[in-house]
C-alpha cells in the first residue's frame, strides 16, 4: 500500500540543491533538480558513505562531495566506471509540496 | 422528445461541445446557453494578437447571431448565473429560472490575484478577456508605464502586447527564469534576451510586496523596497478553476469540479469541462485537451459510450520574434536521458528528453520547425533508437554535419576582443590572416595577439581553425570537462568578451552539451562570472562544492570542521575561551593547531554549524574561510615589537593585510606571510604571496609553493611602506582573479603568463595597478562580510533535517 507523506514545501530545496530526511533507519536525501524534479535516495554513498545531499546536483545525478562517484537520481545506480547503488524512494511534487512515498520506512521496520 | 440543456459558460471548451452536438443531433437539446461576458463565443487565445494590434475583436469571433439562430440557441449573455438548484433542476440567472434536464458547466477559470495592499486600486487589472484586453490597449494609448506580474504565458503576451503599442513594460517574475513551467533555464535564457531586445525588462525572482497608489495605481513595491513606477499593473500569476457554483450546489468538488471519463460530475445529470475541472487529479490550462473533452460531452449528452484520455499539451508563445516549443512532461517522467543541441550563432536551443527508447519531452527555442514532428514522437510514443544519434537534427537529417565544436568561437562578431593584454579583436585576427598570417607565430608578429600573458591562445587559434578551414590544424588543447569543447582560457576569454553574466548565458553562448553543466564545470563557471561581474552576477552556492555551500570542511565521516580567523596569528584569552567553550557545547571531538596559526574544530556536526557559528561570532569571530578558494591565512611573526631581529611591524602588516584581502574569491586559495627579518620565521618565502621585512623596507615575494610542490617566491618588488606592500598585493591577488584558470594556484598561473608580465601589470604600470586595486575593492563591497553571520542570519534553516520522521511514526 503506498504512502505519500507530506515532507516539506518545493521551495524549502534550493534548485539544484538536496535537504535531508531523518528516518529512524536513516537519513534520505530529496533532490530538486534544475528543471523542478524532485527524487529521494539513501544519503549515504556506497562508495565511503559519503552525504549525497551535500553533493552538486546537475541534470538528472549528483555528484559525491568526498571522491566524486556520481549517481543517477533516477535509479540510483553509480554512473560511468564506477560501480555501485543506493537506495531509491519515490517521491512527487503536488501543490508546490513535496510528497515522499513512506511506505518503506514500515517495511524496514517490520 | 427534445430534452432540456443549460450551458453556463460560453467559452472555448462549450462552444466547441455545441458545435459536436449539433452536427451529430440538433433536434436532442433545446439549448440554453448562458454567458456572464456580454458576448457569445469568440477564440479567447487569439486575445493575444488582437492586444498586439495584429487582430481585431471581429475575426477571432467563433460564433456570431446567425450560428446561435440557426441552431436555436436560446442566449442569456450577460447574465451570471447565479446558483443550480439540483433537486428542482432548475438554474439560476440574474434574470430568472431556467429548468433542465441535463447541465454542462463550463465557466472556466478565474485569475489568481495576489492578495498584496493595492490590488484592488483602479489601473490593477488581470488577462482574461476582451474587457481586459481593451483595458490594455486604451492604456497603450496613453504611453506611460506598465508593469506586468508573472512571467509566464500569459504575463508575457500581456507583455510583449503593451510593449508593442509602445508602453514601457517590466516583468516581474518570482521564479530564476522566465515560463520556468514550460521552460528550463537555457531557454528561459534566450526567451528573455529577446525580449529585452524588445525592449521589455525583466525582473526574475522578484516579490511583490504591495501595490502603491492614492486613487489609481502608481507603482509596484518589491520585496527587496524598490519600488517600479507604474500606470497599469497586468496580475498574470496563474489561474484558478472557477467552481462557486458546483460548491454551493454540493457537487464533488477538488481543486476543480471532479469528472470521471464521460465528463460527468457526481451528479449523473450534470456534466461540467474545460477549465473548471479536475479530471483524475489533473487541471487543464490550454485547449487541445478541451477540444478533447468537447468531443465526449456532446457523446456523453447523446447517450453514447466514450471516454475522455488526457492527451500530452505543448506550449508555444504567440510573441513576434520569440520562437519556442515545449512539450511532454518533464517534471514527473522517470529514467531521463537528454540530448542537447545549441547553435550560440543562431540563438538555438533543443533539448529532447528520452526514456530509454522513447522520446518523452522537447524545449525548443530559436529554431521551432521540427516541433510538431517531435510532438508526434512524444505522443506516439515512438520507438526512436534506430535514429536516436541523428535525432536532435530532425526529420530532414540526411545523415551530414556533425556538431562542430568551433561554433561558439566562429559565432563571434567580428569587433569582439580575443587578446585583453593588447587589444585584438578577432576581426583584426582575421584581417592578418587574410594578409597572410598562417599560424599563431605570424599571428603574434603581425597582431601581438596572445603575444603577452598567452591566455587567449587556445582563441586565436580557434578563429584561425574557423578562417582556414582543413589548412589548419588546432594542436589539442583539453576542454574544462564533457561539457564543452572549450578549453578553461577560451571560457574566461569568452565570459569577458561577450559579457556573458549568468550560468544559462554562458551554457547558451558556447553552447553547453549539457542541460546545466557537471561537476567539474559549475564551480568553474560560477567562480569567473562572479570575479569579473561582481555586481551583476548573484554567487550561486549549488555550483559550489559543498565546503564553500557550507563554509565549513566536510570530513570524512560527513561532519565538519570549523576554524575562525585570527587575524596575523594573533589572538586573545577570550577568544581562546570562547573556542574551548564551543568546544566542549557541541561534543567537538578534536582541536587541533593547524599549520595556519589558528585552531580547527573538528568533527563539528551539520546541524550545529549555525549554532557554533553564532557562538563564535558572539565573541568577535569570523569564518577563516579554512574552505576557500580565496583568501586563507596571513602567517605572521612576532616582529619588531618582541624580538630582538625585527626590522617592522610583521604582525600589525600581516593583520593589516589580512584584514584587507579576506572574504575575496580567487582561483585557488591564496596564503600569505609576514617575517620580521630575513630568518623568516613565518615562512614567507613558500607563500603565494610572502613578504620579508628588511631595514629599508619589504621584499615582496610572489608565486611560492610548498604543497604539491615546494617552491621558492620569485621577488616582486622591493619597497619602502607598508601602503605599497598593501597595494602590490591587492594588484596581484586581483590580476591573479582576473587571469588564472580556475585550480591554478599562483605559482601555476605566473609560470604560464611569465613573471614579467606580472611585473608589467603590476609594479610598473601604476594606472593599470591603481584600476586592479579599484575592481578588488568593487568585488569587496560585496564579499568582504562575514559568511558565518549571514547564514545565521539568512539560512540556518537550511542546515536542518527539512522532516524527521520519530521512531513511533516509522513503526
Ligand atoms: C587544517 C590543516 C592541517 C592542520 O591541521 O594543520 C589543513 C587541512 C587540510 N588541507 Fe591543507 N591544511 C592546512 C595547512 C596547509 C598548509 C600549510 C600552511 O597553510 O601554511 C599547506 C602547504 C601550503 C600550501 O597551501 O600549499 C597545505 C596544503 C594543502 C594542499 C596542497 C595544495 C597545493 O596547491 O599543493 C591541499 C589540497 C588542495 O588544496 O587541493 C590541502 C587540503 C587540505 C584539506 C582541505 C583537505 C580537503 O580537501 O579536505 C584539509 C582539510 C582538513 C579539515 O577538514 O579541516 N592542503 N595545507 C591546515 C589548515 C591551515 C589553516 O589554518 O587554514
Ligand atoms: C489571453 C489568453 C491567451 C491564451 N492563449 C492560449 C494559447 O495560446 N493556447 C492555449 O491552448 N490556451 C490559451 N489560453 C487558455 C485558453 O483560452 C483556455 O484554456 C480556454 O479558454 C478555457 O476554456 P473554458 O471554456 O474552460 O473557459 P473560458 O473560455 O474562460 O469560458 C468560460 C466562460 O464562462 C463564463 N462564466 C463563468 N462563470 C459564469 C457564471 N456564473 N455565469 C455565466 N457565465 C459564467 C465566463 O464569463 C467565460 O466566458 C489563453 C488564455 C488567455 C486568457
Ligand atoms: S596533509 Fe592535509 S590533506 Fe593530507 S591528510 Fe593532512 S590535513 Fe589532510
Ligand atoms: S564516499 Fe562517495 S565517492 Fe567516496
Amino acid at each position: 500500500m503506498s504512502n505519500w507523506t507530506d515532507i516539506a514545501a518545493l521551495d524549502d530545496i534550493a534548485i539544484r540543491g538536496a535537504r535531508v530526511v531523518k528516518t529512524a533507519h536513516g537519513c534520505v536525501a530529496v533532490f530538486r533538480t534544475g528543471t523542478d524534479e524532485v527524487f529521494a535516495l539513501d544519503n549515504a554513498c556506497p562508495h565511503k558513505k559519503g552525504p549525497l545531499a551535500e553533493g552538486i546536483v546537475h541534470g538528472n545525478t549528483v555528484t559525491c562531495p568526498l571522491h566524486n562517484w556520481v549517481f543517477s537520481l533516477e535509479t540510483g545506480e553509480a554512473q560511468g566506471a564506477d560501480n555501485g547503488r543506493v537506495e531509491t524512494y519515490a517521491a512527487r511534487i503536488e501543490n508546490g509540496r513535496i510528497l515522499l512515498e513512506t511506505s518503506f520506512l514500515k517495511a524496514r521496520a517490520a | 422528445m427534445t430534452q432540456k440543456l443549460v450551458v453556463i459558460g460560453a467559452g472555448m471548451a462549450s462552444g466547441r461541445a455545441l458545435e459536436h452536438l449539433f452536427e451529430t443531433d440538433p433536434a436532442a437539446y433545446d439549448v440554453t446557453l448562458f454567458n456572464a461576458e456580454p458576448r457569445g463565443n469568440y477564440n479567447r487565445i487569439m486575445l493575444s494578437p488582437v492586444l498586439s494590434g495584429d487582430k481585431t475583436y471581429e475575426e477571432i469571433v467563433t460564433h456570431d447571431a446567425d450560428w446561435y439562430e440557426g441552431n436555436d440557441v436560446t442566449c442569456r449573455f450577460g447574465e451570471h448565473v447565479t446558483a443550480i438548484d439540483r433537486d428542482r433542476k432548475v438554474v439560476v440567472g440574474q434574470n430568472g429560472e431556467v429548468p433542465y434536464d441535463k447541465l454542462l458547466i463550463a465557466t472556466g477559470s478565474a485569475p489568481f490575484i495576489i492578495p498584496v495592499p493595492g490590488k484592488d486600486l483602479p489601473g490593477v487589472i488581470a488577462y482574461r478577456d476582451l474587457e481586459d484586453t481593451n483595458t490594455m490597449i486604451a492604456a497603450g494609448a496613453k504611453g506611460g508605464r506598465a508593469v506586468v506580474i508573472g512571467g509566464g504565458l500569459l504575463g508575457l503576451e500581456a507583455a510583449a502586447g503593451l510593449a508593442a503599442r509602445g508602453m514601457d513594460v517590466t516583468v516581474v517574475h518570482l521564479m530564476g527564469h522566465l515560463m520556468e513551467r514550460q521552460l528550463d533555464d537555457a531557454a528561459g535564457y534566450l526567451l528573455r534576451r529577446a525580449l529585452e531586445d524588445k525592449g521589455i525588462t525583466v525582473r526574475c525572482k522578484a516579490s511583490t510586496a504591495a501595490i502603491v497608489g492614492e486613487d489609481h495605481v502608481e507603482g509596484v513595491l518589491l520585496q527587496d523596497d524598490e519600488l517600479i513606477p507604474a500606470d497599469l499593473v497586468v496580475m498574470a500569476v496563474g489561474i484558478r478553476p472557477e467552481t462557486r457554483l458546483a460548491t454551493d450546489a454540493a457537487l464533488e468538488v477538488e481543486r476543480g469540479i471532479t469528472v470521471d471519463d464521460q465528463l460527468v460530475t457526481s451528479d449523473p445529470d450534470v456534466l461540467a469541462m474545460g477549465e473548471c475541472v479536475e479530471h483524475r487529479g489533473q487541471l487543464f490550462g490550454l485547449v487541445a485537451p478541451l477540444y478533447d473533452q468537447a468531443k465526449i460531452v456532446a457523446k456523453t449528452l447523446l447517450g453514447e459510450a466514450a471516454e475522455f484520455v488526457p492527451r500530452e499539451v505543448s506550449t508555444k508563445l504567440k510573441v513576434t520574434g520569440c520562437d519556442l516549443f515545449s512539450a511532454g512532461d518533464f517534471a514527473e517522467a522517470d529514467g531521463h536521458e537528454d540530448i542537447v543541441f545549441r547553435d550560440p550563432a543562431r540563438g538555438v536551443y533543443k533539448r529532447l528528453v528520452l526514456e530509454g527508447n522513447t522520446l518523452v519531452g522537447a524545449v525548443m527555442y530559436g529554431d521551432t520547425a521540427d516541433s510538431g514532428w517531435f510532438f508526434g514522437l512524444i505522443k506516439d510514443a515512438t520507438d526512436i533508437s534506430e535514429m536516436r544519434d541523428t535525432l536532435i537534427f530532425g526529420p530532414s537529417f540526411q545523415g551530414g554535419a556533425p556538431l562542430d565544436p568551433m561554433a561558439a568561437v566562429a559565432a563571434l562578431p567580428d569587433d569582439v576582443e580575443i587578446c585583453g593584454c593588447n587589444g585584438v579583436s578577432k576581426g583584426d585576427i582575421m584581417a592578418a590572416i587574410a594578409a597572410g598570417a598562417g599560424d599563431l607565430g605570424a599571428i603574434r608578429a603581425t597582431t601581438k595577439a596572445s603575444a603577452s600573458c598567452g591566455t587567449c591562445t587556445g582563441l586565436v587559434e580557434q578563429v584561425l581553425g574557423a578562417t582556414l578551414g582543413d589548412d589548419f590544424v588546432i594542436p589539442a588543447a583539453a576542454g574544462i570537462c564533457g561539457c564543452t569543447d572549450l578549453t578553461h582560457e577560451d571560457v574566461r576569454r569568452l565570459i569577458k568578451s561577450k559579457e556573458l553574466k549568468t550560468q544559462p548565458a554562458v551554457w547558451q553562448e558556447l553552447g553547453w552539451s549539457t542541460p546545466d553543466g557537471c561537476h567539474i564545470c559549475r564551480p568553474e563557471v560560477n567562480y569567473y562570472l562572479l570575479a569579473d561581474w561582481p555586481l551583476a552576477y548573484q554567487d550561486d552556492g549549488q555550483s559550489r562544492f559543498i565546503n564553500e555551500r557550507k563554509h565549513a570542511n566536510i570530513q570524512k565521516d560527513g561532519t565538519f570542521s570549523v576554524v575562525p580567523r585570527m587575524w596575523g596569528g594573533m589572538t586573545t584569552p577570550n577568544e581562546l575561551r570562547a573556542i574551548a567553550d564551543a568546544a566542549e557545547k557541541y561534543n567537538v571531538p578534536t582541536v587541533h593547531v593547524t599549520g595556519g596559526q589558528r585552531i580547527d574544530l573538528l568533527g563539528v556536526r551539520g546541524e550545529d554549524l549555525p549554532d557554533i557559528w553564532a557562538d563564535l561570532n558572539a565573541a568577535g569571530m569570523v569564518s577563516g574561510h579554512a574552505y576557500a578558494k580565496g583568501l586563507r591565512t596571513v602567517k605572521t611573526c612576532v616582529g619588531r615589537d618582541h624580538c630582538r631581529f625585527g626590522t617592522q611591524d610583521s604582525t600589525g602588516l600581516g593583520i593589516k593585510l589580512e584584514r584587507h584581502l579576506w572574504g575575496s574569491w580567487t582561483p585557488h586559495k591564496v596564503k600569505l606571510a609576514v617575517s620580521g627579518c630575513p630568518r623568516n620565521c613565518a615562512e614567507a618565502t613558500c607563500k603565494d604571496i610572502g613578504v620579508v621585512c628588511v631595514d629599508s623596507g619589504f621584499q615582496i615575494g610572489v608565486a611560492g609553493a610548498a604543497g604539491m610542490d615546494v617552491k621558492e617566491t620569485e621577488r616582486l618588488a622591493d619597497v619602502a611602506t607598508e601602503q605599497e606592500v598593501i597595494d602590490l598585493a591587492t594588484a596581484f591577488i586581483q590580476l591573479y582573479r582576473e587571469n588564472a584558470k580556475y585550480l591554478d594556484r599562483p605559482y601555476k598561473w605566473v609560470a604560464k603568463v611569465g613573471l614579467d608580465w606580472v611585473k608589467e601589470q603590476v609594479v610598473e604600470d601604476l594606472e593599470n595597478r591603481a584600476a586592479l586595486i579599484e575592481r578588488f575593492e568593487i568585488s569587496q563591497s560585496v564579499y568582504r562580510t562575514d559568511p558565518w553571520a549571514d547564514h545565521v542570519k539568512t539560512r540556518a534553516k537550511t542546515y536542518a533535517p527539512v522532516t524527521t520522521f520519530a521512531l513511533e511514526a516509522a513503526e
